[in-house]
């Protein structure tokens, strides 16, 4: 296993380039002329308001999507390659009560998943152990053997996490993957991320509508209003100036307790209070955490 | 009633039995239903999973017409319901993967191809107890060619899932995941339709149009109940599909009635079974 499951040690390039990337969908310019290079270990997280472009984004990077100009590469090949070694969490949606498939075997789609052909017996120790090292790591060993249909959504997501980093990932795209969870849900996922990139140079791509679950662990922020955009750390960023610009409307951006919070009257602004705006998503009723 | 009571007494009669099991029409039908309740279970497990029961119904009323349609024309009624079925599938598979998608189109491809159907067997000039028997299932008459076809076809079903097991089962479970990961869905759901096309056309000319939910979705319902590890479930769903498509054929052969009337039986049985296991386990 250890000989198809390594990946390259990551070079000093970027992991993730976009070159002059241009993205239109229903004739609407979403993107134009993105520049980002994201390097080994850095976490990015991308915002905007609903319908701004993140997850078309996203698409563009898995390759399912063809920008409309510019150059995208994914850990050095064309996206959507099959042998990246990519970690992808979506947004969080129920999967189907009867389904047979348990905790277990959703992460051990995340190793061998897109690999044709009968699996080896032989492998079957060593993929057992990532499985199991990679649930431990977000607190949900108990969900090796809980059959899926019957997890709460928070549960789901962790197991969704949990896939994501058993393939080993250069690069996690993450599509609001906090969507659902609890605040300790949402704690053990976004440390879980922070230490993958740290320890393992992981490069974390974190779509979001809200930046204060991660602000800690933020290195750049890519902000997408209305085709326009600015990157930057988040000081640079969540500055009332620039975010008046980028919405082209007055805008304040306070602190308050080290949390950003962005006061406009356009109506889709999307840095709320950590926590806010949470509580009707909240379907995780696991105990084992002693949940609120 | 009498009639009913006489399928009872007849049950009882082991004799008329192993007097039939000696018969060479007899062993042929009991190989070919014994293929089928494997390629059956096999398939099974991935049409629960991919919520494709009503395609599979859909795809084995298209088998019928393509059936129907061969027996007017005067060619291979096999290959008729393959074609039938397998076409019905693919446009099926190209309505996308989630069931919502394509739910009503389903319904009205569905509707119009029993229609032609009825206009096929109204034209046939033949007897139309064999037309019926496309409705309801005829085993006995399977010919040595109708096995090996069977056969073909199993080992086809049997050979593609091993070879696409964990891109079909991540596909199934997770197609927005997979397809990120690069997992090529479309073609997945495209091949799987034809797979399930194959097996509806087979199980057609055995069970019947009508009841060829009763085995390609009953046996694996009733395993998804009781486990929830896949590879359990697809081993299930192969025991509960011999023991309903062999098991009625042994039970049907001393009161001579059709074979469907024990399968739907015997998986109905086997379904509520397990409902019942898992409803005692919680």
């Amino acid at each position: 296993m250890p000989g198809d499951h390594a990946r390259g040690v990551p070079g000093p390039g970027p992991v993730i380039a976009l070159d002059g990337v241009t993205i239109s969908r229903g004739g609407r310019t979403l993107v134009r002329d993105l520049d980002l290079q994201i390097q080994p270990g850095e976490f990015v997280a991308v915002l905007g308001p609903n319908g701004a472009g993140k997850s078309t984004l996203l698409k563009v990077l898995l390759g399912e999507i063809a920008p409309d100009a510019g150059t995208v590469t994914v850990d050095g090949r064309a996206p959507g390659d099959r042998g990246t070694h990519l970690g992808y969490v979506p947004q969080q949606r129920a999967f189907d009560p009867g389904i047979t498939l348990r905790g277990r075997d959703l992460v051990s789609l995340g190793i061998d998943g897109t690999r044709f052909g009968p699996g080896w017996p032989g492998r079957r120790g060593e993929k057992r152990r990532i499985v199991e090292d990679s649930l431990a790591r977000l607190e949900a060993g108990k969900l090796a053997d809980k059959p899926l249909g019957r997890m709460s959504g928070g549960e789901q997501q962790r197991v969704r996490v949990a896939q994501a980093i058993a393939c080993d990932p250069c690069v996690m795209l993450c599509d609001e993957p906090l969507l659902s969870l609890d605040l300790t849900g949402q704690r053990t996922v976004a440390s879980v991320l922070d230490r993958r990139r740290r320890e393992d140079a992981t490069a974390i791509v974190f779509v979001t509508h809200e930046i204060n679950p991660v602000l800690p662990m933020v290195d750049r922020v890519l902000y997408i209003v209305d085709g326009r955009h600015r990157i930057g750390t988040p000081d640079e960023v969540f500055t009332s100036e620039v975010m008046s610009d980028l919405y082209s409307s007055p805008v304040e951006v306070l602190r308050v307790r080290g949390q950003i919070v962005v006061v406009g009257d356009t109506q889709h602004l999307v840095a709320e209070p950590f926590g806010a705006g949470h509580h009707h998503h909240d379907d995780d009723n696991d105990t084992e955490h002693g949940a609120h | 009633m009498d009639r009913l009571l006489e399928i009872g007494r007849s049950l009882a009669d082991t004799e008329t039995t192993a007097y039939l099991l000696q018969q060479d029409f007899v062993l042929l039908g009991l190989a070919a239903i014994a293929l089928l309740g494997l390629l059956a279970g096999a398939i099974g497990p991935f049409i629960v999973m991919r919520q494709m029961s009503f395609s599979v119904h859909g795809a084995s009323e298209l088998a019928l017409t393509g059936a129907a349609a061969a027996l007017l024309f005067g060619l291979n009624l096999g290959f008729g319901a393959i074609l039938g079925s397998v076409v019905a599938a693919l446009m099926f598979g190209l309505m996308g993967s989630r069931a919502s998608q394509r739910d009503s189109s389903i319904g009205v491809i569905m509707a119009f191809g029993l229609g032609l159907a009825v206009l096929f067997i109204h034209l046939y000039p033949g007897r139309s107890g064999t037309a019926f028997a496309l409705l309801t299932g005829q085993i006995v008459g399977v010919s040595e060619h109708g096995v090996v076809q069977m056969a073909v076809v199993a080992a086809i079903i049997c050979g593609a899932l091993i070879a696409l097991y964990r891109p079909l089962v991540f596909s199934s479970a997770d197609p927005e995941v997979a397809e990120a990961r690069g997992v090529p869905v479309r073609a997945l759901n495209l091949i799987f339709a034809v797979l399930v096309g194959l097996a509806a056309a087979q199980a057609v000319q055995v069970v019947g149009a009508l009841l060829v939910l009763s085995l390609l979705i009953t046996p694996a319902a009733a395993a998804a109940a009781v486990t929830s590890s896949p590879a359990r479930a697809i081993g299930l769903t192969i025991l509960f599909a011999e023991i309903a498509a062999v098991g009625g054929m042994l039970l049907s052969l001393a009161p001579g009635v059709p074979v469907s009337v024990f399968v739907t039986t015997i998986s109905f049985v086997i379904y509520l079974a397990c409902r019942g296991v898992a409803a005692l386990r919680r």
